[in-house]
Protein backbone atom coordinates (compact mmCIF):
# COMPACT_ATOMS: atom_id res chain seq x y z
CA UNK A 1 0.00 0.00 0.00
CA UNK A 2 1.30 3.44 -0.92
CA UNK A 3 1.41 6.03 1.82
CA UNK A 4 2.56 9.07 -0.15
CA UNK A 5 1.16 10.92 -3.13
CA UNK A 6 2.54 13.83 -5.12
CA UNK A 7 0.10 16.43 -6.38
CA UNK A 8 1.03 18.87 -9.14
CA UNK A 9 -1.06 22.03 -9.08
CA UNK A 10 -1.40 25.42 -10.72
CA UNK A 11 0.48 26.87 -7.76
CA UNK A 12 3.10 24.35 -6.73
CA UNK A 13 3.92 20.73 -5.97
CA UNK A 14 2.44 19.13 -2.86
CA UNK A 15 2.95 15.86 -1.04
CA UNK A 16 0.16 14.20 0.91
CA UNK A 17 0.86 11.38 3.33
CA UNK A 18 -1.15 8.70 5.07
CA UNK A 19 -0.80 9.06 8.83
CA UNK A 20 -0.96 6.28 11.43
CA UNK A 21 -4.73 6.71 11.71
CA UNK A 22 -5.25 6.16 8.00
CA UNK A 23 -5.99 9.82 7.36
CA UNK A 24 -4.36 11.50 4.40
CA UNK A 25 -2.99 15.00 4.96
CA UNK A 26 -0.85 17.59 3.26
CA UNK A 27 2.72 16.99 4.41
CA UNK A 28 4.91 19.22 2.29
CA UNK A 29 5.30 21.44 -0.73
CA UNK A 30 7.82 22.70 -3.23
CA UNK A 31 7.85 25.42 -5.90
CA UNK A 32 4.95 27.34 -4.38
CA UNK A 33 3.36 29.63 -6.92
CA UNK A 34 4.68 27.77 -9.96
CA UNK A 35 2.49 25.58 -12.17
CA UNK A 36 3.49 21.89 -12.20
CA UNK A 37 2.15 20.50 -15.46
CA UNK A 38 3.53 16.98 -15.16
CA UNK A 39 5.12 14.58 -12.68
CA UNK A 40 7.02 11.34 -12.87
CA UNK A 41 7.95 9.18 -9.92
CA UNK A 42 10.37 6.59 -11.30
CA UNK A 43 9.56 3.12 -9.98
CA UNK A 44 11.90 1.60 -7.43
CA UNK A 45 14.08 4.70 -7.23
CA UNK A 46 13.96 7.93 -5.21
CA UNK A 47 14.03 9.89 -8.48
CA UNK A 48 11.22 12.36 -9.16
CA UNK A 49 10.77 14.63 -12.16
CA UNK A 50 8.58 17.73 -12.05
CA UNK A 51 7.76 19.75 -15.15
CA UNK A 52 7.11 23.42 -14.53
CA UNK A 53 5.28 25.84 -16.75
CA UNK A 54 6.62 29.19 -15.68
CA UNK A 55 4.52 31.20 -18.09
CA UNK A 56 6.74 34.22 -18.61
CA UNK A 57 9.96 32.26 -18.53
CA UNK A 58 9.02 29.05 -20.30
CA UNK A 59 8.92 25.41 -19.31
CA UNK A 60 11.52 23.89 -17.03
CA UNK A 61 12.34 20.50 -15.58
CA UNK A 62 13.30 19.90 -11.98
CA UNK A 63 14.65 16.54 -10.81
CA UNK A 64 15.17 15.12 -7.37
CA UNK A 65 17.41 12.13 -6.76
CA UNK A 66 16.47 11.82 -3.11
CA UNK A 67 12.71 11.64 -2.97
CA UNK A 68 12.21 15.38 -2.88
CA UNK A 69 14.75 16.42 -0.28
CA UNK A 70 16.65 18.40 -2.90
CA UNK A 71 15.95 19.46 -6.47
CA UNK A 72 18.02 20.67 -9.38
CA UNK A 73 17.10 22.04 -12.76
CA UNK A 74 17.68 19.69 -15.68
CA UNK A 75 17.56 20.01 -19.43
CA UNK A 76 14.30 20.99 -21.09
CA UNK A 77 13.12 19.41 -24.35
CA UNK A 78 13.85 22.01 -27.04
CA UNK A 79 13.06 22.13 -30.72
CA UNK A 80 15.80 22.44 -33.32
CA UNK A 81 16.14 25.58 -35.37
CA UNK A 82 13.26 25.86 -37.79
CA UNK A 83 14.46 26.05 -41.41
CA UNK A 84 13.40 29.23 -43.18
CA UNK A 85 11.79 27.33 -46.05
CA UNK A 86 9.54 25.18 -43.87
CA UNK A 87 5.91 26.25 -43.59
CA UNK A 88 4.20 24.86 -40.52
CA UNK A 89 0.71 26.13 -39.78
CA UNK A 90 -2.34 24.83 -37.98
CA UNK A 91 -4.44 23.26 -40.76
CA UNK A 92 -7.71 24.88 -39.73
CA UNK A 93 -6.85 28.26 -38.30
CA UNK A 94 -3.64 29.01 -40.16
CA UNK A 95 -1.74 29.89 -37.00
CA UNK A 96 2.01 29.48 -37.24
CA UNK A 97 3.01 26.44 -35.17
CA UNK A 98 5.85 27.48 -32.88
CA UNK A 99 8.91 25.26 -32.90
CA UNK A 100 9.28 25.89 -29.21
CA UNK A 101 8.13 23.83 -26.24
CA UNK A 102 5.08 25.48 -24.71
CA UNK A 103 4.00 22.89 -22.17
CA UNK A 104 5.18 19.49 -20.99
CA UNK A 105 2.10 17.30 -21.13
CA UNK A 106 3.35 13.74 -20.61
CA UNK A 107 6.40 12.06 -19.15
CA UNK A 108 7.00 8.34 -18.72
CA UNK A 109 9.93 6.04 -18.10
CA UNK A 110 10.97 3.38 -20.60
CA UNK A 111 14.09 1.24 -20.49
CA UNK A 112 16.80 2.04 -17.98
CA UNK A 113 17.46 5.79 -17.97
CA UNK A 114 15.09 6.18 -20.91
CA UNK A 115 12.38 8.83 -20.68
CA UNK A 116 9.70 9.85 -23.15
CA UNK A 117 8.20 13.32 -23.02
CA UNK A 118 5.25 14.67 -24.96
CA UNK A 119 4.73 18.40 -25.32
CA UNK A 120 2.55 21.08 -26.80
CA UNK A 121 2.92 21.92 -29.73
CA UNK A 122 3.01 18.24 -30.66
CA UNK A 123 6.62 17.17 -30.18
CA UNK A 124 7.73 13.84 -28.79
CA UNK A 125 11.14 13.84 -27.11
CA UNK A 126 13.29 10.98 -25.87
CA UNK A 127 16.07 10.96 -23.33
CA UNK A 128 18.45 8.04 -22.82
CA UNK A 129 20.30 9.63 -19.91
CA UNK A 130 17.57 10.12 -17.37
CA UNK A 131 16.64 13.59 -18.57
CA UNK A 132 20.07 15.17 -18.83
CA UNK A 133 19.49 15.68 -22.55
CA UNK A 134 16.59 15.30 -24.99
CA UNK A 135 16.18 14.54 -28.67
CA UNK A 136 13.13 15.46 -30.71
CA UNK A 137 11.74 12.39 -32.52
CA UNK A 138 12.09 13.81 -36.00
CA UNK A 139 10.44 10.84 -37.71
CA UNK A 140 7.16 11.84 -36.10
CA UNK A 141 7.63 15.60 -36.20
CA UNK A 142 8.58 15.51 -39.90
CA UNK A 143 5.78 13.14 -40.88
CA UNK A 144 3.52 15.15 -43.23
CA UNK A 145 0.48 13.83 -41.36
CA UNK A 146 1.72 15.57 -38.19
CA UNK A 147 0.99 18.89 -39.86
CA UNK A 148 -2.68 17.90 -39.92
CA UNK A 149 -2.84 17.70 -36.14
CA UNK A 150 -4.83 20.52 -34.59
CA UNK A 151 -5.28 22.10 -31.23
CA UNK A 152 -8.11 21.05 -28.95
CA UNK A 153 -8.40 22.79 -25.61
CA UNK A 154 -5.06 24.46 -26.29
CA UNK A 155 -4.03 26.46 -29.32
CA UNK A 156 -1.81 23.70 -30.68
CA UNK A 157 -1.83 19.92 -30.69
CA UNK A 158 -0.15 18.04 -27.86
CA UNK A 159 0.93 14.57 -26.83
CA UNK A 160 -0.68 13.76 -23.50
CA UNK A 161 -0.42 9.97 -23.30
CA UNK A 162 2.64 7.77 -23.80
CA UNK A 163 2.40 4.01 -23.30
CA UNK A 164 5.62 2.00 -23.13
CA UNK A 165 4.91 -1.69 -23.65
CA UNK A 166 6.16 -3.55 -20.55
CA UNK A 167 7.00 -6.56 -22.77
CA UNK A 168 9.09 -4.52 -25.21
CA UNK A 169 10.18 -0.98 -24.41
CA UNK A 170 10.77 -0.24 -28.11
CA UNK A 171 7.01 -0.49 -28.63
CA UNK A 172 5.56 2.89 -27.71
CA UNK A 173 2.04 4.16 -28.34
CA UNK A 174 0.99 7.77 -27.98
CA UNK A 175 -2.26 9.71 -27.80
CA UNK A 176 -2.51 13.12 -29.45
CA UNK A 177 -5.10 15.85 -28.95
CA UNK A 178 -6.06 16.27 -31.74
CA UNK A 179 -4.20 13.80 -33.90
CA UNK A 180 -5.20 10.26 -32.99
CA UNK A 181 -3.17 7.29 -31.82
CA UNK A 182 0.29 6.48 -33.12
CA UNK A 183 2.56 3.55 -32.44
CA UNK A 184 6.19 2.60 -33.03
CA UNK A 185 7.90 -0.78 -32.69
CA UNK A 186 11.45 0.52 -32.98
CA UNK A 187 11.74 3.31 -30.38
CA UNK A 188 10.50 5.94 -32.78
CA UNK A 189 12.33 5.15 -36.01
CA UNK A 190 9.02 4.40 -37.75
CA UNK A 191 5.42 5.27 -36.86
CA UNK A 192 1.99 3.90 -37.69
CA UNK A 193 -1.24 5.86 -37.35
CA UNK A 194 -3.72 3.42 -35.85
CA UNK A 195 -7.28 3.52 -34.56
CA UNK A 196 -9.88 1.65 -36.62
CA UNK A 197 -13.27 2.07 -34.99
CA UNK A 198 -12.68 5.44 -33.36
CA UNK A 199 -15.31 8.03 -34.12
CA UNK A 200 -15.15 11.81 -33.93
CA UNK A 201 -18.66 13.15 -33.94
CA UNK A 202 -17.37 16.73 -33.98
CA UNK A 203 -16.15 16.22 -37.56
CA UNK A 204 -18.24 16.09 -40.74
CA UNK A 205 -19.62 12.56 -41.25
CA UNK A 206 -17.16 11.64 -43.98
CA UNK A 207 -14.26 12.51 -41.67
CA UNK A 208 -15.64 10.98 -38.49
CA UNK A 209 -13.76 7.70 -38.86
CA UNK A 210 -10.47 9.22 -39.98
CA UNK A 211 -7.85 8.13 -37.41
CA UNK A 212 -6.10 11.46 -37.81
CA UNK A 213 -9.06 13.51 -36.62
CA UNK A 214 -9.53 11.63 -33.35
CA UNK A 215 -9.30 13.44 -30.03
CA UNK A 216 -8.27 10.95 -27.37
CA UNK A 217 -8.39 12.82 -24.07
CA UNK A 218 -6.44 10.11 -22.25
CA UNK A 219 -5.07 6.70 -23.13
CA UNK A 220 -3.99 4.04 -20.61
CA UNK A 221 -2.61 0.52 -20.88
CA UNK A 222 -3.08 -2.42 -18.51
CA UNK A 223 0.40 -3.53 -17.39
CA UNK A 224 -0.78 -7.15 -16.91
CA UNK A 225 -2.34 -7.25 -20.38
CA UNK A 226 -0.64 -4.57 -22.48
CA UNK A 227 -2.82 -5.26 -25.49
CA UNK A 228 -5.79 -3.89 -23.51
CA UNK A 229 -6.02 -0.12 -23.88
CA UNK A 230 -8.71 2.16 -22.51
CA UNK A 231 -9.45 5.55 -23.96
CA UNK A 232 -11.48 8.49 -22.71
CA UNK A 233 -12.19 10.15 -26.03
CA UNK A 234 -13.75 13.56 -26.62
CA UNK A 235 -17.03 11.91 -27.54
CA UNK A 236 -17.00 8.59 -25.77
CA UNK A 237 -15.18 5.72 -24.14
CA UNK A 238 -13.35 3.20 -26.31
CA UNK A 239 -11.62 -0.11 -25.59
CA UNK A 240 -8.98 -1.95 -27.60
CA UNK A 241 -7.75 -5.53 -27.25
CA UNK A 242 -4.99 -5.37 -29.82
CA UNK A 243 -2.85 -2.48 -28.64
CA UNK A 244 -4.93 0.24 -30.26
CA UNK A 245 -5.26 -1.07 -33.81
CA UNK A 246 -8.99 -1.68 -33.43
CA UNK A 247 -11.39 -0.06 -30.98
CA UNK A 248 -14.95 -0.63 -29.85
CA UNK A 249 -17.06 2.19 -28.52
CA UNK A 250 -19.04 1.63 -25.34
CA UNK A 251 -22.68 2.61 -25.52
CA UNK A 252 -25.48 3.22 -23.04
CA UNK A 253 -23.13 4.61 -20.45
CA UNK A 254 -24.67 5.94 -17.25
CA UNK A 255 -24.76 9.71 -16.81
CA UNK A 256 -22.30 10.73 -19.52
CA UNK A 257 -19.62 9.36 -21.81
CA UNK A 258 -17.67 12.64 -21.69
CA UNK A 259 -14.66 13.23 -19.48
CA UNK A 260 -10.94 13.70 -19.60
CA UNK A 261 -9.38 10.94 -17.57
CA UNK A 262 -9.27 7.18 -17.20
CA UNK A 263 -7.31 4.75 -15.00
CA UNK A 264 -7.00 1.00 -15.48
CA UNK A 265 -6.36 -1.61 -12.81
CA UNK A 266 -2.74 -2.78 -13.18
CA UNK A 267 -3.65 -6.48 -12.87
CA UNK A 268 -7.24 -6.62 -14.12
CA UNK A 269 -7.71 -5.28 -17.65
CA UNK A 270 -11.50 -5.28 -17.27
CA UNK A 271 -11.49 -2.83 -14.37
CA UNK A 272 -11.25 0.86 -15.18
CA UNK A 273 -12.32 4.16 -13.64
CA UNK A 274 -13.60 7.41 -15.18
CA UNK A 275 -14.89 10.74 -13.93
CA UNK A 276 -17.86 11.67 -16.14
CA UNK A 277 -18.89 15.24 -16.89
CA UNK A 278 -21.34 17.11 -19.06
CA UNK A 279 -20.02 17.38 -22.57
CA UNK A 280 -18.52 19.59 -23.75
CA UNK A 281 -19.50 23.20 -23.60
CA UNK A 282 -20.01 23.08 -19.83
CA UNK A 283 -17.52 20.54 -18.47
CA UNK A 284 -18.94 20.17 -14.98
CA UNK A 285 -20.39 17.13 -13.22
CA UNK A 286 -23.83 16.08 -14.44
CA UNK A 287 -26.48 17.66 -12.19
CA UNK A 288 -23.59 19.07 -10.12
CA UNK A 289 -23.17 15.59 -8.60
CA UNK A 290 -19.56 14.44 -8.60
CA UNK A 291 -19.14 10.69 -9.12
CA UNK A 292 -16.51 8.25 -10.27
CA UNK A 293 -17.66 5.54 -12.64
CA UNK A 294 -16.12 2.07 -12.53
CA UNK A 295 -16.46 -0.96 -14.71
CA UNK A 296 -15.30 -4.40 -13.61
CA UNK A 297 -16.37 -6.29 -16.72
CA UNK A 298 -14.64 -4.58 -19.59
CA UNK A 299 -17.26 -1.89 -20.02
CA UNK A 300 -20.51 -3.86 -20.07
CA UNK A 301 -21.63 -2.43 -16.74
CA UNK A 302 -20.65 0.58 -14.67
CA UNK A 303 -20.96 1.39 -10.97
CA UNK A 304 -21.35 5.01 -9.97
CA UNK A 305 -19.20 5.59 -6.90
CA UNK A 306 -19.97 8.51 -4.64
CA UNK A 307 -19.51 7.52 -0.98
CA UNK A 308 -17.34 10.23 0.51
CA UNK A 309 -17.74 12.55 -2.46
CA UNK A 310 -19.75 15.77 -1.96
CA UNK A 311 -23.47 15.62 -1.36
CA UNK A 312 -23.72 19.34 -1.99
CA UNK A 313 -23.58 20.69 -5.53
CA UNK A 314 -20.05 20.29 -6.87
CA UNK A 315 -18.47 21.73 -9.98
CA UNK A 316 -15.20 19.85 -9.96
CA UNK A 317 -13.61 18.87 -13.25
CA UNK A 318 -10.85 16.26 -13.33
CA UNK A 319 -8.11 16.68 -15.89
CA UNK A 320 -6.30 13.99 -17.87
CA UNK A 321 -3.50 13.25 -15.44
CA UNK A 322 -5.35 13.95 -12.21
CA UNK A 323 -6.67 10.40 -11.62
CA UNK A 324 -4.24 7.60 -10.79
CA UNK A 325 -4.37 4.07 -9.42
CA UNK A 326 -1.72 2.53 -7.17
CA UNK A 327 0.53 -0.31 -8.28
CA UNK A 328 -1.58 -2.87 -6.41
CA UNK A 329 -4.83 -1.56 -7.86
CA UNK A 330 -6.40 -0.92 -4.46
CA UNK A 331 -5.83 2.81 -3.99
CA UNK A 332 -7.04 5.64 -6.17
CA UNK A 333 -6.46 9.35 -6.01
CA UNK A 334 -8.01 12.16 -7.98
CA UNK A 335 -7.87 15.92 -7.87
CA UNK A 336 -10.00 18.60 -9.44
CA UNK A 337 -9.69 21.95 -11.08
CA UNK A 338 -11.35 23.48 -8.05
CA UNK A 339 -8.62 22.24 -5.75
CA UNK A 340 -10.22 19.23 -4.15
CA UNK A 341 -8.34 15.98 -3.61
CA UNK A 342 -9.80 12.57 -2.74
CA UNK A 343 -8.21 9.20 -1.97
CA UNK A 344 -9.83 5.76 -1.94
CA UNK A 345 -8.31 2.63 -0.45
CA UNK A 346 -10.96 0.20 -1.69
CA UNK A 347 -10.96 0.70 -5.46
CA UNK A 348 -13.32 3.63 -5.26
CA UNK A 349 -16.08 2.25 -3.04
CA UNK A 350 -15.31 4.90 -0.42
CA UNK A 351 -13.51 8.20 -0.75
CA UNK A 352 -11.68 10.33 1.79
CA UNK A 353 -11.44 14.07 1.17
CA UNK A 354 -7.87 15.21 1.71
CA UNK A 355 -8.43 18.89 0.96
CA UNK A 356 -10.89 21.20 -0.75
CA UNK A 357 -8.51 24.13 -0.76
CA UNK A 358 -5.56 23.21 -2.92
CA UNK A 359 -4.81 25.18 -6.08
CA UNK A 360 -6.28 23.72 -9.29
CA UNK A 361 -4.89 20.20 -9.61
CA UNK A 362 -3.18 19.20 -12.84
CA UNK A 363 -1.57 15.83 -12.10
CA UNK A 364 -1.15 13.24 -9.34
CA UNK A 365 1.24 10.33 -8.78
CA UNK A 366 1.54 7.68 -6.09
CA UNK A 367 4.99 7.31 -4.57
CA UNK A 368 6.42 3.92 -3.81
CA UNK B 1 30.40 48.79 -21.46
CA UNK B 2 26.70 47.98 -21.98
CA UNK B 3 25.04 46.49 -18.94
CA UNK B 4 22.41 43.80 -18.57
CA UNK B 5 20.06 43.44 -15.59
CA UNK B 6 17.11 41.20 -14.80
CA UNK B 7 13.81 41.50 -12.99
CA UNK B 8 13.91 40.18 -9.46
CA UNK B 9 11.10 37.83 -10.49
CA UNK B 10 13.65 35.91 -12.51
CA UNK B 11 16.20 35.73 -9.72
CA UNK B 12 13.63 33.62 -7.89
CA UNK B 13 14.09 30.88 -10.49
CA UNK B 14 17.72 31.08 -11.55
CA UNK B 15 20.95 32.84 -10.70
CA UNK B 16 21.19 35.86 -13.00
CA UNK B 17 23.47 38.58 -11.64
CA UNK B 18 23.90 41.90 -13.43
CA UNK B 19 26.62 41.88 -16.06
CA UNK B 20 28.64 44.20 -18.29
CA UNK B 21 30.13 43.04 -21.59
CA UNK B 22 31.68 44.54 -24.71
CA UNK B 23 28.84 44.42 -27.25
CA UNK B 24 27.41 46.48 -30.10
CA UNK B 25 24.00 44.80 -30.34
CA UNK B 26 21.58 43.19 -27.94
CA UNK B 27 22.32 39.83 -29.60
CA UNK B 28 26.04 40.27 -28.83
CA UNK B 29 25.29 41.28 -25.26
CA UNK B 30 23.02 38.27 -24.67
CA UNK B 31 25.52 35.86 -26.25
CA UNK B 32 28.31 37.13 -23.99
CA UNK B 33 26.06 36.87 -20.97
CA UNK B 34 24.83 33.37 -21.83
CA UNK B 35 28.39 32.17 -22.31
CA UNK B 36 28.97 33.12 -18.70
CA UNK B 37 25.52 32.11 -17.42
CA UNK B 38 24.17 29.53 -19.89
CA UNK B 39 21.25 28.43 -17.74
CA UNK B 40 19.64 31.89 -18.09
CA UNK B 41 19.17 31.60 -21.87
CA UNK B 42 16.02 29.44 -21.74
CA UNK B 43 14.32 31.83 -19.36
CA UNK B 44 14.68 34.77 -21.74
CA UNK B 45 14.67 33.21 -25.22
CA UNK B 46 12.51 30.44 -26.66
CA UNK B 47 13.76 27.40 -28.61
CA UNK B 48 14.22 29.51 -31.75
CA UNK B 49 16.23 32.24 -30.02
CA UNK B 50 13.32 34.68 -30.03
CA UNK B 51 12.47 36.71 -26.94
CA UNK B 52 9.75 34.84 -25.03
CA UNK B 53 6.21 36.10 -25.54
CA UNK B 54 5.82 37.36 -21.99
CA UNK B 55 9.31 38.74 -21.53
CA UNK B 56 10.06 42.39 -22.24
CA UNK B 57 13.53 43.68 -23.05
CA UNK B 58 14.14 47.38 -22.51
CA UNK B 59 17.10 49.03 -24.23
CA UNK B 60 17.85 52.42 -22.68
CA UNK B 61 14.24 52.65 -21.63
CA UNK B 62 12.69 51.63 -24.96
CA UNK B 63 11.22 48.29 -25.91
CA UNK B 64 13.48 46.07 -27.97
CA UNK B 65 12.57 46.61 -31.62
CA UNK B 66 13.86 43.35 -33.10
CA UNK B 67 12.65 40.53 -30.86
CA UNK B 68 13.65 37.86 -33.39
CA UNK B 69 17.25 38.71 -34.30
CA UNK B 70 17.97 41.06 -31.36
CA UNK B 71 19.80 43.37 -33.74
CA UNK B 72 19.10 46.64 -31.86
CA UNK B 73 22.30 48.62 -31.57
CA UNK B 74 23.94 49.48 -28.28
CA UNK B 75 26.29 52.24 -27.19
CA UNK B 76 28.99 51.79 -24.62
CA UNK B 77 26.63 53.40 -22.09
CA UNK B 78 23.55 51.33 -22.92
CA UNK B 79 21.49 49.76 -20.17
CA UNK B 80 19.45 46.68 -21.01
CA UNK B 81 16.78 45.39 -18.65
CA UNK B 82 14.90 42.12 -18.89
CA UNK B 83 11.48 42.30 -17.23
CA UNK B 84 8.33 40.27 -17.36
CA UNK B 85 5.10 41.36 -18.96
CA UNK B 86 2.30 41.91 -16.48
CA UNK B 87 0.10 38.93 -17.20
CA UNK B 88 -1.19 35.79 -15.59
CA UNK B 89 -2.77 35.25 -12.21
Amino acid sequence: MADRILVGTRKGLFRVERNVNGRWEIAGNWFLGDPISMLLVESNTPRIHAAMDLGHFGVKFQRSEDGGKSWSETSTPAYPEKPDDVEDKDPFRGLEIPWSTQMIWSLVAGASDELWCGVIPGGLFRSIDGGDSWQLIRTLWDDPRRKKWMGGGYDFAGIHSILVDPRNSAHVTIGVSVGGVWTTWDSGAHWELIGVGLRSEYMPPDKAGDPLTQDPHRLVQCPANPDRLWMQHHNGIFVSDDGGIHWRELSDLPISSFGFTVAVHPNDPDTAWFVPAIKDEQRIPVDAKLVVSRTRDGGRNFDLLHQGLPDAPAYDLVYRHALEVSDDGEQLVFGSTTGSLWVSEDQGDHWQAVSHHLPPILCVQFEG
Amino acid sequence: MPSLSFTSNLTRHTHCPDGEFEATTVADLFECYFLRWPEVRGYVLDDQGTVRNHVIVLVDGRSLHDRQQLSDALTSESEVFVIQALSGG
